[in-house]
């Protein structure tokens, strides 16, 4: 039980023509070292923004990020950049996220190259093995990303991640872009090599039966606010959050018949800038009453299960009486 | 019974790339029949959106070529209609949506004209009751109708793809083309688009395929499902047939492929390698090298398409002996 990322009250608001844009909004969590956790939500939730943030590719607006027991909020130059070693990610798109004009070699060798204190050879060693850790023949070396199927490539993606030995890495919708048969193999790959070298990840993604496979904790977004946080199971066993019902029931499952009982939210997500106090899921909720124009903090419905909805203890009941 | 409203026979389309010919579709027999709706599953470059675009006849004329096969709808074959015909069904009769509802619309026009320019193109209709009715169909997709001269860029996805919808059916189509028509959009979005798509086919009878490669999604929205795979049909089947026992071992691969919400097992099952290079498709059956169950006849010739029980077809040399 070491905490490796703790993230408190983390905050990214991004200035816009029409006012603050609130991207991330109060969002805490605790990660251990070796778990993952599963980050869900639709687009504009502010999923990737979060991501983003903890490795200071953007600068947090408010809070607080302790990695490894430093504070690491506002880190110096030289700190940021030996911090960098340490937390990776893996982008989603495999076709842009690569230099065209590098060979696999190259790109997989650009990382250690940039940290530098290595022979020519040693990182040609390594450049391979790592080749060889991820499942790249040894035939792609010299190959360039387009020559590459997305399998592939995204294969590369995570090479450059590993390089480094890191301990945290945040994989942004990495098998998104992926057929099904080939999803499975990336998938895989990634829990290997997780039980292999022990790394945490944050998943961020919005395919629910994939994040549900992969993760030990399961937060559900909306509007850049966390509206319900649970280990993975707990989330789909007793979903207590409206919205967190209506995104579960909407995934489509491959079985026949497959007896959906679907909630249909009304209307579309509402913008980010300069939301209302209260519940900001309100506006498309049946359960909407007076006490959702409050601000909701998340409470605790069993040890680790948290939620924001002053309903909920209600709508449980509400349940139970059908 | 019988009776089919569309059919196609023997379907085989290459592309011509540089210096090498693209085999995206090969030999695909297909019917429908009047108010049904045939999921049509597959990865990338497993040829579905180029059968689709083969039966709308917007396949790029410069690089494609269709080099064998009928489609025959309403008793005649759309493939020997001149352009001039065949721009009377195109979008009247049959329609497509296409994927992208961010791209499928003219930016510079508002989303109003752009439905009634499809009704008036295929209707001897004034321009106020063109009007009118494209007011009427975006009412019928959840749009009200005051947003009649908004600009596409003012809708969010989920609403394009409504407004291409609107446009897809303001001419009453028999046949409805929908080219991975949720795929751009979240998932409770996604389930509003489809709740509609389904309502209106029913209220207007029209057959549908649907291209996807999301089987919830094919469980969900259809009655019967083509799985296709290197420009072939490998199984086809009623949703039940096919969902409760997949035969093909390709078929098979793509099940366990996915992760399941109810169980967690250790590790996923993918299908190990990739699919052949259409260019250089293998004579014999093209799932071989992939196959758990390849043995010496898969790899020295072609399966033929065998029917399991009716309806039900699977192209596998080893089906019989797998479904004992």
């Amino acid at each position: 039980m070491t905490p490796l990322l703790e993230v408190y009250n983390l905050k990214k608001y991004f200035k816009t023509r029409g006012g603050m844009l609130h991207a991330v909004d109060d969002v805490s969590f605790i990660l251990e070292k070796g778990r993952t956790l599963g980050v869900v939500g639709e687009s504009g939730c502010g999923k990737t923004t979060l991501g983003r943030t903890i490795l200071h590719l953007v600068d947090a607006t408010g809070g607080k990020i302790v990695f490894d027991g430093k504070d690491i909020t506002r880190p110096s130059r030289s700190e940021l950049y030996t911090l960098r070693e340490q937390m990776q990610i893996i982008f989603q798109d495999p076709f842009s996220s690569l230099d065209p004009r590098m060979t696999v070699g190259e790109a997989i060798k650009e990382p250690l190259q940039m940290r530098g204190g290595m022979s020519k050879s040693d990182m040609l060693a390594k450049t391979r093995q790592l080749m060889d850790t991820v499942g790249l023949a040894s035939r792609f070396e010299h190959s360039y990303p387009h020559e590459l199927d997305g399998g592939r490539r995204q294969r590369i993606g995570i090479a450059r991640a590993l390089s480094l030995d890191p301990k945290f890495i945040v994989c942004d919708e990495p098998v998104s872009a992926l057929d099904v048969s080939i999803q499975a193999q990336i998938i895989n790959l990634m829990l290997d090599l997780q039980e292999e070298r022990g790394f945490a990840y944050m998943f961020v993604t919005h395919d629910l039966s994939v994040v549900k496979y992969m993760s030990d904790e399961i937060m559900v977004m909306y509007l850049g606010q966390v509206v319900e946080k649970a280990p993975a199971d707990e989330l789909f066993d007793n979903t207590l959050h409206p919205y967190s019902k209506a995104l579960l029931s909407a995934i489509p499952i491959p079985k026949y018949p497959n007896n959906l009982k679907r909630i249909l939210i009304k209307g579309e997500i509402t913008s980010p800038i300069n939301p209302k106090p209260g519940c900001r899921f309100a506006a498309r909720c049946q359960y909407v009453q007076e006490c959702c124009s409050k601000p909701q903090g998340l409470e605790e419905f069993k040890p680790g299960h948290y939620v924001a909805c002053c309903r909920y203890k209600e709508l449980l009941n509400l349940k139970e009486d059908k | 019974m019988n009776e089919k409203i569309l059919e196609i026979k023997n379907l085989s389309v290459q592309y011509r790339a540089d210096d090498a010919t693209i085999y995206a579709v090969n030999n695909i027999d297909l019917s429908l029949s009047p108010g049904e709706t045939l999921g049509l599953v597959g990865e990338t470059g497993a040829g579905k959106t180029t059968v689709a675009k083969s039966i709308m006849g917007i396949l790029p004329r410069a690089q494609a070529e269709i080099t064998s096969g009928e489609i025959i709808y309403e008793g005649q074959d759309l493939l020997k209609l001149h352009e001039k015909e065949m721009q009377k069904i195109r979008g009247n009769k049959i329609a497509m949506i296409f994927q992208d509802p961010m791209t499928a619309l003219n930016p510079v026009e508002t989303i109003g004209s752009q439905i009634a320019e499809a009704i008036k193109h295929h209707n001897r209709i004034s321009k106020i009751e063109a009007r009118t009715r494209a007011g009427d169909m975006l009412e019928m997709v959840g749009i009200p109708r005051e947003r009649y001269g908004e600009y596409p860029h003012q809708f969010s996805g989920g609403m394009k793809q409504r407004v291409v919808i609107a446009m897809a059916l303001a001419c009453n189509p028999q046949l409805l083309l929908a080219d991975e028509p949720t795929t751009a959009l979240d998932v409770t979005i996604q389930a509003q688009v489809l709740d509609m798509m389904r309502d209106l086919k029913e209220k207007l009878g029209t057959s549908v395929i649907l291209i996807t490669h999301d089987f919830g999604v094919v469980a969900d929205f259809c009655k019967s499902v083509a799985v296709t795979y290197a420009g072939e049909i490998v199984e086809h089947g009623s949703v039940d047939q096919v969902f409760n026992n997949p035969l093909h071992p390709y078929t098979q691969g793509l099940f366990n492929s996915l992760p399941s919400l109810e169980s967690k097992e250790h590790r996923l099952k993918p299908i190990k390698g990739l699919m052949p290079d259409p260019t250089m498709l293998p004579k014999v059956c093209r799932f071989c090298d992939r196959c758990e169950y390849a043995a010496e006849q898969c790899s020295k010739s072609a399966p033929n398409v065998v029917e399991i029980e009716p309806g039900h077809l699977v192209k596998c040399h080893r089906v019989k002996e797998d479904a004992r």
